[in-house]
């Protein structure tokens, strides 16, 4: 299936990929199983998240999410503060060796529950009404990887927290009542507006700009999802805007893949920083 | 790609390449060796050298040698685990060639019996197994996977493949590599199902058959739950 097929299907998004994925009922309730499986996960890896300020295995991270989550609201803005806390949570849990679930990736796996549980739990929604967007979230993720492989280091970060923001968005959308045209264009709007993100992690750990990045494109997925379920598109088709990702991406330089020699990674003290950590590895 | 596969796997970070795929392919080297080695020697290539350390390659290298899927909890105190265990271990730095930056040899032994192989963690959480001792290698983990040395003549191939017609296991990809013509060979077979218990042991018992293994697939942590 493409994004452009998926646009005009006139049931609820998710239920174009449950069909097209699982040919029987028994296969659809398994992977349903372990859907609920991954959702619990994705809240227990929020909730020792939100508490714990346990540095990371380099030392850079370790305490964003509880600092925010113990903040005060001072813009009286609950719903953006929840869905930078949540995904923060998710991602220093993912620094310190915690277990969580990459969505598409390990890096990016903070933006879909940052903005799906987010988004549930400021309006109270139970976790069962999430069952069908984080399918909605995984076929969006599949469509996106038949065109480009998933990863920061062939994609850029694009690729990477793009697609969990494009993922995330459609299933926000769906949550709260998108239809599958609505979704589609949420994913394809938060795709869009990360073209040319490169991946530079510090020292190429996962930690510094990522922790961060998932906060913010969980709430670019909220925002995505915000537009289109106000009637708005994007002007260039779906797959189009996944085919210049695509070819973006091909042309992003080495230094600006997961190697840690560009962007952040480059500065004085992005470099700093890698050379201490390299000091203390070398004496393992 | 299941939809499972895009949303997960439950995994340990933070980082599906230096982390779970890691534990997969020291998993995978354990199967090789058939049990829990005694002694293990990680020659650390490329990226898993550099920047191992900071992603938990040596905890999850361990965790997978004493078994531990990706998303086992005990990985970040794998260090302890083995030296509980009586697992002695020693990791070294080293230029392992023309391969993927992200890639470790395993030498592994318990009492008499003894395996090095080699893998690469190629993103995502994918693996590829490179090398079984002398001989070059090609498997992923994602399926059953069954491991055969054997003498280099003609029919083996096919004499494998009827035992695993008569069981109904369909093959989805077959490696064969030999060392030089006449000598030993490894053949790699990667299967939608595990044999039956029978068929692997008449197999064993077979002349030319010098060595085999049954490697289970690593790749779904939802499916090791039901074993
Ligand atoms: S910068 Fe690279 S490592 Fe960090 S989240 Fe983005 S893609 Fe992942």
């Amino acid at each position: 299936m493409t994004l452009n097929e998926l646009v005009d299907f006139s049931g609820l998004a998710s239920e174009a990929i449950l069909k097209e994925e699982f040919d029987t009922e028994a296969e659809r309730d398994l992977a349903a199983q372990q859907m609920q499986k991954r959702i619990a996960e994705m809240r227990s890896s929020v909730e020792r998240g939100l508490t714990s300020d346990k540095a990371s295995i380099t030392g850079m991270v370790g305490w964003n999410a509880k600092g925010l989550w113990e903040a005060d609201d001072v813009l009286k803005a609950p719903l953006l503060k929840r869905v930078q806390a949540y995904a923060m949570a998710v991602n220093e849990e993912n620094a310190r060796m915690g277990r969580i679930v990459a969505a598409p990736t390990a890096g990016s796996a903070g933006t879909l529950p940052g903005a799906l549980l987010g988004v549930a739990d400021h309006l109270e929604l139970s976790d069962e009404h999430l069952l069908n967007p984080m399918f909605l979230a995984a076929g969006i993720g599949k469509i996106i990887g038949q065109s480009m492989f998933i990863a920061g280091a062939t994609g850029g970060c694009q690729a990477e927290i793009g697609s969990s923001a494009a993922m995330a968005a459609a299933a926000v959308c769906e949550l709260l009542g998108g239809t599958a045209h609505m979704s589609v264009h949420a994913a394809t709007m938060a795709l869009m507006n990360t073209i040319g993100l490169v991946c530079d992690p510090v020292g190429g750990y996962v930690e510094v700009p990522c922790v961060s990045r998932n906060a913010f494109f969980s709430v670019h997925a909220v925002s995505s999802a915000q537009l289109a379920l106000a009637g708005l598109e994007s002007v260039i088709p779906p797959d189009e805007v996944v085919g210049a990702m695509a070819s973006v991406g091909r042309m992003l330089p080495a230094e600006l893949r997961e190697t840690g020699e560009g962007g952040i990674a480059a500065t004085p003290t992005g470099r700093r920083i890698a050379l201490k950590m390299l000091g203390e590895n070398t004496d393992m | 790609m299941s939809l499972l596969d895009v949303i997960g796997p439950v995994m340990v970070g933070p980082s599906s390449s230096h982390t779970a795929g890691a534990c997969r392919i020291a998993l995978l080297a354990r199967h090789c060796l058939g049990c829990q080695p005694d002694q293990a020697q990680l020659e650390l290539h490329g990226s898993f050298a550099k920047t191992g350390k900071g992603h938990g390659t040596h905890q999850a290298l361990l965790a997978g040698l004493l078994g531990c899927y990706p998303d086992d909890e005990r990985i970040p105190k794998a260090l302890e685990l083995a030296k509980a265990a009586g697992l002695e271990f020693d990791f070294m730095e080293k230029d392992l060639g023309d391969v993927h930056p992200n890639t470790v040899r395993l030498n592994l032994q318990k009492a008499e019996a003894k395996v090095s192989v080699v893998g690469s963690s190629l993103g995502a959480g994918l693996v590829k197994m490179i090398r079984i001792n002398q001989f070059e290698a090609n498997f992923s983990g994602s399926y059953h996977t069954l491991l055969i040395e054997h003498d280099d003549k003609p029919g083996v191939i096919a004499r494998v493949a009827r035992v695993l017609a008569d069981d109904e296991v369909n093959i989805a990809t077959i490696h064969s590599a030999r060392q030089k013509r006449g000598g030993k060979a490894l053949m790699s077979i990667e299967m939608d199902k595990r044999p039956a218990q029978y068929a692997l042991e008449y197999l064993t018992n077979v002349s030319y058959i010098s060595w085999l293994r049954m490697l289970p697939e690593v790749m779904s942590g939802d499916k090791h739950d039901a074993e």
